[in-house]
């Protein structure tokens, strides 16, 4: 039996993450089986065969049908060459280094100032998170129209008798990608600020008293002392944004389109672009598995974070 | 991956009571300074949606003149109209009516589907784990992480291989595959913070898998499947990338018709039609946002992971 367990144990991988107590001893029950066959189809039919089949066809050089014409590291080399892949790459750093990190920023600054016992906490609270109900669609179709260059925000300034203002990122390619940052700012920055408010309610009372006490300020107790405390909150919000950098999809379709030229492309486009209208499903298969290493190492990371962990639990 | 996290913070975000913060003092600068910054911050959340609003009440004239914030001097409702009824996507102008009822039929659709098969999910992990039950689970978990475009290609020759691409059960085949590691983990956590003994005291009374998911865990779940009902219910509307590729012409959701009336106008853009059909998209969802208050907060902390 232990052996079942560890076996199960290791091979769980990530679930063991999801620390929970096995309460239950594994027996075979044929129902459970027949019960779960749609997660089986999806786990193993899905998230194994159909990634081990993108992997495969990355590797030839199909067309509009796949094909098993191998041509080795070819699709790689010619993806690694393409400016439209490498501008892609790029705006994808950057688009995540500056959404996660405003994201951040704003989503603790809003959680600190909810945090100060104010009246009407849940109305500003709806009002913070009303936009991640809706649409990425919507929201880009939102900002596109706010930033238009004739009749968006920059001509109604301009009407207040500031001439000279310039609002309207969108129409340059130098400025395109902060635009579209801009809309998803708007968009997502109230679930970061939902969790971390929850995170620094989280956080002990005696903490503050002893901060007090000492007579540490205020903003200095929620930046050195609480905001470490906060790991929890830090890592949901960071991994829930990222996931959401590596499939940005929507809001630039809508937003941009990818242009103006290139400015806004994203690897996610790249691959439905190349597996539709350009139809050469062997070089987007090659940049949908580049797309799977950022996530891989992520959970490398985690792996690796967890064993140390356990090995420092195990000496200690 | 923080999955332990997400879940103990989906019922911490509730459990929580009350601030936590330092007392404030009486009416300060600084408390003066509190409120500005919220209440700027605010406007800027609530910016667009005026924006939308009065854009949809003006008419094409008055656009043009640029105030772009000001309160319509002469209101109209034909843009809400046009959007509706006769907004045209390429040589098809029948506004965005046919998109709202295929979102309306793929939401139904899916919706329960996912759910119901999660809910069976998370139950057999709880308590009728089998050998390979916990690593089929870590595939799912992982697949919350896997970018969507992985799998998509191998995802389209199969659905056609057995003749589902591009049809009303494909894609709801699609949402349930897609949503199906989320609402797993959400259902899993559930079941498995339920005490034993329920379970043991059914066993010994002879009820078997099914006797004890119909009779005792599928009444007890009704608070987490609101959760569920919710977390689904907006995702699979506001869907744009699945509703474009696998749900084709005939199914295609509000989303993608919203997209295609606004980007591919030909002659003069209709700013006003445009923010109209906005807004009726956005509207399914926001009604359940507004509604379900609370529990939607609770929503996203539970689905933080599907991103």
């Amino acid at each position: 039996m232990t052996q079942v367990a560890q076996s199960g144990g290791s091979a769980a991988g990530l679930a063991s993450a999801v620390a929970v107590k096995p309460r239950m001893r594994r027996r075979f029950n044929y129902q459970s089986v027949i019960g779960t066959m749609p997660m089986i189809a999806t786990a193993v039919g899905v998230f194994i065969i159909c990634i081990i089949f993108s992997i495969i066809w990355s590797f030839t050089n199909s067309k509009l049908f796949p094909n098993f014409n191998f041509i080795g590291l070819d699709q790689y080399v010619r993806l690694w060459r393409t400016d439209r892949w490498i501008i892609s790459v790029q705006n994808v750093f950057v688009f995540g280094i500056l959404s996660i990190g405003l994201g951040m920023v704003v989503g603790y600054l809003l959680a600190v100032f909810m945090d100060q016992r104010i009246k009407g906490e849940d109305l500003f609270r709806s009002i913070f998170l009303y936009p991640f109900a809706m649409s990425l669609v919507v929201t880009g179709l939102v900002w596109q129209w706010m930033f238009d260059p004739n009749l968006g925000i920059q001509e109604a300034v301009r009407q207040l008798g500031w001439t000279g203002f310039e609002f309207a990122p969108l129409v340059k390619s130098e400025t395109a990608l902060y635009g579209v940052v801009l809309g998803g700012l708007w968009n997502g920055v109230g679930v970061t600020m939902a969790i971390m408010l929850a995170g620094l309610r989280g956080v002990d009372a005696e903490i503050w008293k002893a901060a007090k006490i000492d007579g540490i300020p205020t903003w200095k107790t929620y930046l050195f002392i609480v905001l470490p405390m906060m790991r929890g909150a830090i890592a949901t919000s960071f991994i829930l944004q990222c996931t959401g950098v590596v499939r940005v999809f929507d809001i630039v379709i809508a937003m941009t389109q990818g242009g103006p030229g290139v400015s806004t492309q994203m690897p996610a486009i790249y691959v439905i672009q190349h597996i539709t209208d350009r139809v050469n499903v062997g070089q987007g298969m090659a940049a949908a598995t580049m797309m799977l290493v950022p996530v891989m190492a992520l959970i490398g990371l985690q792996y690796f974070l967890q064993w140390r962990s356990n090995r420092k639990a195990g000496r200690a | 991956m923080t999955s332990e996290a997400l879940s103990s913070r989906a019922t911490g975000a509730v459990a929580a009571t009350g601030p936590s913060g330092p007392k404030p003092n009486k009416l300060t600068l600084s408390r003066v300074g509190v409120y500005a910054f919220l209440i700027l911050a605010a406007l800027f959340f609530l910016m667009p949606l005026w924006v939308m609003v009065v854009t949809s009440l003006k008419g094409m004239p008055e656009i043009r003149q640029g105030h772009l914030f000001n309160w319509p001097s002469m209101l109209t409702f034909e843009p809400w109209l046009k959007a509706w009824d006769t907004a045209c996507t390429g040589r098809d102008c029948n506004g965005l009516k046919p998109g709202f009822w295929n979102s309306v039929k793929i939401t139904a659709l899916s919706v329960p589907v996912s759910i119901v098969i999660a809910m069976i999910n998370g139950y057999a992990l709880s308590f009728w784990r089998y050998k390979g039950s916990e690593f089929l689970f870590g595939v799912l978990v992982f697949g919350a992480f896997v970018p969507y475009q992985v799998v998509i290609y191998p995802l389209i020759i199969g659905l056609s291989k057995v003749g589902l691409f591009a049809t009303l059960p494909g894609i709801v085949v699609v949402h349930t595959i897609f949503g199906m590691p989320i609402l797993t983990l959400l259902y899993r956590n559930f079941f498995t913070s339920l005490p034993v003994e329920l379970f043991k005291a059914a066993r010994v009374d002879g009820a078997g898998f099914w006797g004890i998911f119909f009779r005792i865990m599928l009444p007890m779940s009704v608070p987490i499947t609101v959760v569920a009902v919710i977390l689904q219910t907006t995702g699979i509307w506001n869907d744009f990338l699945f509703g474009t590729v696998f749900a084709g012409r005939e199914n295609m959701p509000m989303t993608v018709q919203l997209n295609n009336i606004v980007t591919t106008t030909t002659g003069i853009r209709e700013y006003n039609v445009n923010m109209a059909a906005t807004i009726l998209t956005a509207a399914v969802p926001l009604v359940v946002y507004f509604v379900s208050g609370k529990w939607f907060v609770r929503g996203i902390a539970a689905g933080a992971v599907k991103g």
